[in-house]
C-alpha cells in the first residue's frame, strides 16, 4: 500500500483542484492524481471565462451564480497571481430583432438573480470605445469575470495542501473495489492507492474514466480554437460577444460553429474565441475556424485588423448531451463521485463544483439542488 | 544586435567543422501565412528569374480552376533548391516558396545587392554546389515565390491536395494572404539556433553564433572587434574562422564538449573524409590567426555595464557542471554563442507528423527511406529530419523530389542515381548523429544559472520563477511552465527559451515544437482568406 487518504481526486485541472481545495478545507485528506502536469488538459486551453451572461435560467445558471460568489471569495484568499478580474461582459446585437431576443433572454436571467443592464447603441462606446459603429445595442453583465485558468488551478491545488502526484506513472488503470462493489481506491502504473472515495475530475477524459469504473458517462470532446494576439494596450475592456454565442453554446451540433468572444487580458494579448466542433481529440489546425474567428473579430473591432495573431490553441470542452455537468455521487458505484462534463464553463463552475463535492463527501446538504447534475442520468432506464 | 534578433536567425551548417548557415527557409519562426495564388502552369508564371525580380510575388496570380502544382517546396536553402530543380527536371510543376527575397536560405546567405560585395563566395564553403543549383533553377520552370512567409500547411480537397498558406508583402507593408495548392509538399524549412541562457546573456554584444555568421554573410558586418566564440557544435569553428578571416580578433573558441566523441566513432569519420578535410581547413585558419581552442569549457558569465566587456570561462566536468575555481576572465567586446541547431519542424508538427528525439535532445521528423513524413503526401529534407548540413540537405532534397515524382506516376530517373543518393544520405546521417551525440548539452548546464538569470527574454521570466513553477506549482514540462509563468508566450513563441525551459522543467522529452502559426499573421490577413469548405467527416479525428 503506497498511502491512504480520505479521497482521491483524479485530474489536476481546475475542477480537480477545486474539489481538492474544498475537500481539504472540510477536513479531509486528499490525494490528487494526473497522468500529465497541472492544468494539462482543457484547463490549460481555456480562456478563463467566469460567465453568467451566456446561461439561460435553470440549474447551470444557479450553479454559475453560486460559483461567481465563491470566485470572489477565492480572489481574496489566493495570491494575486490568478489574475482574477471582475471586468464584466457585454453582449452586442447587430440589429433590432437580435436586440429584442437579447431583451427577452435578459429579462428571464434578471428574475433568476442576474444583474444586467441594457445599453443603447449610442452608449456602447462608453463601455467599448473601439467597437464597430452601426450595432443595434447590447447588454452589460457586471457579474462576468475572468481568471487565468492554469494559474487558478495551480494556486488552488497548492492552497489545498493535497498530496499531488503527477506524471505518466500516475495514470489510473482501474478502480479498486471491495465487497458490494464499493470503492477502495485506484490502481495506477506505480501501484495501488487506497481511499474510500474517488472523484472523477478527468475533464474531457471523464467518460473514459467512467468506463474504467464500469459506468456510463457519455462525455464527448467538443473542440475549440482560440486566437491570441500580440500584446496590446487595453483595446478591449470587457468580455465582448455576439448574441449568436448563446445559441451556439446551447447547440449540440457537430458542425463547426464560430461565435465570438473577444477580450483583453491583464498580460496584454487579446483572446479571440471560440469555435465549437465535434471532431474527437484532433488538434489539427482548422484554417476555416481561424478565418471565421478573425473575420468576426475584425468586424466587431475594426482596429484589430492590423494586429498580429501570435498563436492559436485548441482545447477540448468536455460536453455531455444535455449540456449540464455531472456533479455528485454515483449511485451505481458506492464511493465514486463525478465532477466533470462542464463543457466550456469549467473554470467558472469549478468552485461551486468543488464545494458540492466536499458537501457530498462530508454528508452536508449542498447549497443548491444537485438533482439535474446526477451522474447516472444517462443510464438507460434512468438513474438507479 | 541583441540575441533576441538572433534567436530567429536560422543558422544551418555543413555538418562537421565546416561551413555554416542553415539550409532552411531562414528564420523558421518567420515561415509564415497565406495565399491566393492558385497554382497555374509554369509557362504562365514566367521564368524563375522573372519571378525573382519581383520579390513580393504579387504578380503571380494564375486563374482559378487551374490544376494544382505537383509539388510545393517550402524553403529555398540547399534542400529546397535541390528538391525544386530536381522536381522540375523530372517534369513536375513546382512552386518554391521562401520568405527571403533571394534564394540560398541561411547556408548560402548573400549580402544585399546594395552592399556591392565583389566576392560573396569567399565567405562561403561549398559555393560551387550553390552556383549549380542557381543555374538549374534559372533554367527550370519552377515558380519561385519569393517573400512568401508560409504560416501553415493544410490538407484540402478531401485529403487529395494541400494548401500552403503564406503571407506576402510583409516588407512593403501591404500584407495579404496567398494560397498555393499542390499535390505534394516538401518541407525544407531548415533550422534555428539553440540558445542556453547564462548570467549576462542579454547584454548588448552577445550574439548568436549563427547570427554572427549571418551578419557577416548578409551584411558584411562584424559583431565586435574582439569576439569570443563559445557554445558547442561544429558551427563554432566555422564562425571563428570566418570572423578571423574577416578581420576580427578572436581570442578563443570555447567548446563545451570534448572532441573525443568523434574519435569514439571512427567509422562515422572514416566514411566521411571530407568532414575531416573541412575541420583541417578551419583548424589551419584558426592556427594562422592564433585562435585558442578550449574544449570542455563554457562561458558561464558575461560582464559589462552597458555592453560586453569580458566573459568568465570555466572548465566543465562530463556533465557540463562548472568546476569550482577554474573561472578565468577574457576581455572582449562581443560574444558569439550557440549550442547547435534545432530542426524547424513546426509546419509538420501542426499536421501531426511523427517526431523523434535526436541525440542532442532536440526533436526531428521521422522520415522513411524516401524522405516522406508519417503523413502521406508530405515530404521533408535537410535539417527538419535532423541537423546534418548542406550536403546532406541537397542529397535529401533530390531524393524527396524523385520520390514525389514516383508517387505522382512520373519517371523518378535512373535507379542507380536513387541508390547512390540513399547511400550518401546514410553515410552523412551517420556522421550527423555522431556529431549530435558529441555535442549534446550536458545536464549540468543549468548550474550556470542564478535564480535571477532571465530565461525568457520576451516575457522577462527568470530561472527562479521557472524553478518555483516546477517545485511548488506542479509544472512538469515547458508547456505548463509557460502557462504558469508566461515563459515562451512572447514574440519568439519560445524558440529562444524553449530548450532551456524544457530542461529546467525536468521534462526528459524535448519541447514539442508545436506552433500552429509559424509566423505572426495580422487578423486582417486571416479575415481575407477565401472561405474553405470543411473536410468530409471521414477525414476528421
Amino acid at each position: 500500500m503506497r498511502s491512504a487518504s480520505d479521497v482521491i481526486v483524479v485530474g489536476a485541472g481546475v475542477v480537480g483542484a477545486a474539489c481538492a481545495y474544498y475537500a481539504a478545507r472540510a477536513g479531509l485528506s486528499v490525494t490528487v492524481l494526473d497522468r500529465g502536469p497541472v492544468a494539462g488538459g482543457t484547463t490549460g486551453s481555456g480562456e478563463g471565462n467566469l460567465l453568467v451572461s451566456d446561461k439561460e435560467p435553470g440549474p447551470e445558471l444557479e450553479l454559475a451564480l453560486f460559483s461567481c460568489k465563491l470566485w470572489q471569495e477565492l480572489a481574496e484568499l489566493l495570491p494575486r497571481g490568478v489574475e482574477y478580474e471582475p471586468k464584466g461582459g457585454l453582449v452586442v446585437a447587430r440589429d433590432e430583432p437580435g436586440m429584442a431576443a437579447l431583451r427577452t433572454f435578459a429579462a428571464g436571467q434578471e428574475k433568476a438573480g442576474v444583474t444586467v443592464r441594457e445599453v443603447a447603441a449610442d452608449r456602447l462606446p462608453d463601455l467599448e470605445p473601439h467597437l464597430a459603429p452601426g450595432l443595434a445595442g447590447g447588454f452589460h453583465y457586471p457579474q462576468d469575470a475572468q481568471v487565468m485558468p492554469a494559474l487558478a488551478a495551480a494556486h488552488l491545488l497548492r492552497a489545498s495542501g493535497a498530496e499531488v502526484r503527477l506524471g505518466p506513472g500516475e495514470e489510473v488503470a482501474g478502480l479498486l473495489t471491495g465487497p458490494g462493489g464499493a470503492v477502495r481506491g485506484v490502481r495506477t502504473a506505480s501501484g495501488a492507492l487506497y481511499a474510500p472515495h474517488v472523484v472523477n475530475a478527468a475533464g474531457a477524459w471523464g467518460g473514459e474514466f467512467a468506463r474504467l469504473a464500469g459506468v456510463l458517462l457519455p462525455v464527448l470532446p467538443r473542440r475549440g480554437f482560440v486566437l491570441v494576439t500580440e500584446p496590446l494596450p487595453r483595446v478591449v475592456r470587457h468580455k465582448v460577444y455576439g448574441a449568436d454565442y448563446i445559441a451556439d453554446v446551447a447547440s449540440g451540433s457537430a458542425a463547426l460553429q464560430t461565435s465570438l468572444v473577444i477580450e483583453g487580458t491583464r498580460a496584454g494579448p487579446v483572446l479571440i474565441g471560440a469555435s465549437r466542433e465535434r471532431v474527437g481529440f484532433d488538434r489539427t489546425l482548422s484554417v476555416e475556424a481561424v478565418r471565421r474567428l478573425a473575420t468576426g473579430a475584425t468586424e466587431l473591432f475594426p482596429v484589430l485588423a492590423g494586429v498580429r495573431t501570435m498563436r492559436t490553441y485548441a482545447g477540448f470542452r468536455p460536453y455531455l448531451p444535455d449540456h449540464l455537468p455531472a456533479i455528485g455521487a454515483d449511485a451505481r458505484v458506492p464511493g465514486l463521485l463525478h465532477a466533470c462534463g462542464h463543457e466550456g464553463a469549467g473554470i467558472g463552475l469549478a468552485p461551486a463544483t468543488g464545494r458540492i463535492i466536499a458537501d457530498v463527501l462530508t454528508g452536508t446538504q449542498p447549497p443548491l439542488d444537485i438533482g439535474p447534475f446526477d451522474p447516472a442520468r444517462f443510464e438507460p432506464g434512468g438513474s438507479r | 544586435m541583441g540575441m533576441r534578433d538572433l534567436a530567429s536567425e536560422s543558422a544551418g551548417f555543413d555538418n562537421a567543422p565546416a561551413g555554416c548557415g542553415g539550409d532552411g527557409a531562414g528564420p523558421v519562426g518567420d515561415v509564415g501565412n497565406g495565399a491566393q495564388v492558385v497554382p497555374g502552369r509554369p509557362d504562365r508564371l514566367g521564368s524563375a528569374a522573372e519571378a525573382q525580380s519581383d520579390p513580393s510575388g504579387a504578380e503571380v496570380r494564375p486563374a482559378d480552376g487551374d490544376e494544382p502544382y505537383d509539388l510545393a517546396v517550402v524553403g529555398a536553402g540547399p534542400a529546397g533548391l535541390a528538391g525544386a530543380v530536381t522536381g522540375a527536371e523530372l517534369g513536375l510543376r513546382v512552386a518554391l516558396l521562401d520568405l527571403s527575397d533571394r534564394i540560398g536560405g541561411q547556408f548560402y546567405r548573400q549580402p544585399a545587392a546594395a552592399l556591392r560585395a565583389t566576392h560573396p563566395e569567399r565567405l562561403h564553403h561549398d559555393w560551387e554546389a550553390f552556383a549549380d543549383l542557381r543555374r538549374r533553377l534559372e533554367a527550370s520552370g519552377v515558380a519561385h515565390l519569393a517573400g512568401h512567409h508560409v504560416w501553415t500547411v493544410e490538407r484540402v480537397e478531401g485529403g487529395a491536395e494541400w494548401a500552403v498558406h503564406a503571407v506576402t508583402g510583409a516588407d512593403g507593408g501591404e500584407e495579404r494572404p496567398v494560397r498555393v495548392r499542390a499535390r505534394a509538399v516538401l518541407l525544407a524549412t531548415g533550422a534555428y539556433e539553440r540558445q542556453l541562457p547564462f548570467p549576462g546573456w542579454t547584454l548588448p554584444g552577445v550574439v548568436g553564433a549563427g547570427g554572427a555568421q549571418a551578419m557577416l554573410k548578409g551584411g558584411l558586418v562584424l559583431p565586435g572587434k574582439r569576439v569570443v566564440v563559445a557554445g558547442s557544435g561544429p558551427l563554432l569553428l566555422a564562425v571563428a574562422s570566418s570572423l578571423a578571416e574577416a578581420g576580427a580578433e578572436v581570442p578563443a573558441v570555447i567548446e563545451a564538449s570534448g572532441y573525443l566523441g568523434y574519435a569514439r566513432r571512427p567509422r562515422a569519420l572514416a566514411a566521411n573524409p571530407h568532414k575531416l578535410a573541412e575541420a583541417v581547413t578551419h583548424g589551419a585558419v584558426l592556427l594562422r590567426h592564433r585562435v585558442a581552442l578550449r574544449t570542455r569549457s563554457a562561458v558561464t558569465e558575461v560582464h559589462g555595464a552597458e555592453r560586453v566587456e569580458a566573459v568568465t570561462v570555466a572548465r566543465l566536468d562530463e556533465q557540463w557542471r562548472p568546476l569550482p575555481g577554474t573561472g578565468r576572465r577574457i576581455a572582449c567586446d562581443a560574444l558569439a554563442v550557440g549550442h547547435g541547431l534545432i530542426p524547424g519542424i513546426e509546419l509538420a508538427t501542426t499536421l501531426g507528423c511523427a517526431t523523434r528525439r535526436t541525440p542532442d535532445g532536440a526533436r526531428a521528423l521521422v522520415l522513411d527511406a524516401r524522405q516522406e513524413t508519417s503523413v502521406r503526401g508530405l515530404w521533408a529534407a535537410g535539417e527538419p529530419g535532423g541537423i546534418g548540413g548542406a550536403q546532406l540537405a541537397r542529397t535529401e532534397g533530390e531524393l524527396a523530389a524523385r520520390a514525389v515524382a514516383a508517387r505522382l506516376g512520373r519517371n523518378p530517373g535512373p535507379g542507380g542515381r536513387v541508390r547512390q543518393l540513399k547511400s550518401r544520405r546514410t553515410r552523412l546521417r551517420t556522421f550527423a548523429e555522431a556529431m549530435a551525440t558529441t555535442h549534446a548539452p550536458g545536464p549540468g548546464w543549468t548550474g550556470w544559472l542564478s535564480d535571477d538569470t532571465e530565461v525568457c527574454r520576451c516575457e522577462e521570466v527568470s530561472a527562479g520563477r521557472v524553478r518555483e513553477a516546477v517545485q511548488d506549482y506542479g509544472a512538469r514540462d515547458a508547456r505548463t511552465v509557460k502557462l504558469l509563468t508566461r515563459a515562451g508566450m512572447g514574440w519568439c513563441q519560445g524558440r529562444t527559451c524553449g530548450a532551456a525551459v524544457s530542461c529546467l522543467s525536468g521534462d526528459p522529452e524535448p519541447p514539442s515544437e508545436r506552433r500552429p502559426f509559424t509566423t505572426p499573421v495580422p487578423l486582417g490577413v486571416l479575415a481575407a482568406l477565401p472561405p474553405t469548405p470543411p473536410l468530409p467527416e471521414t477525414h476528421r479525428g
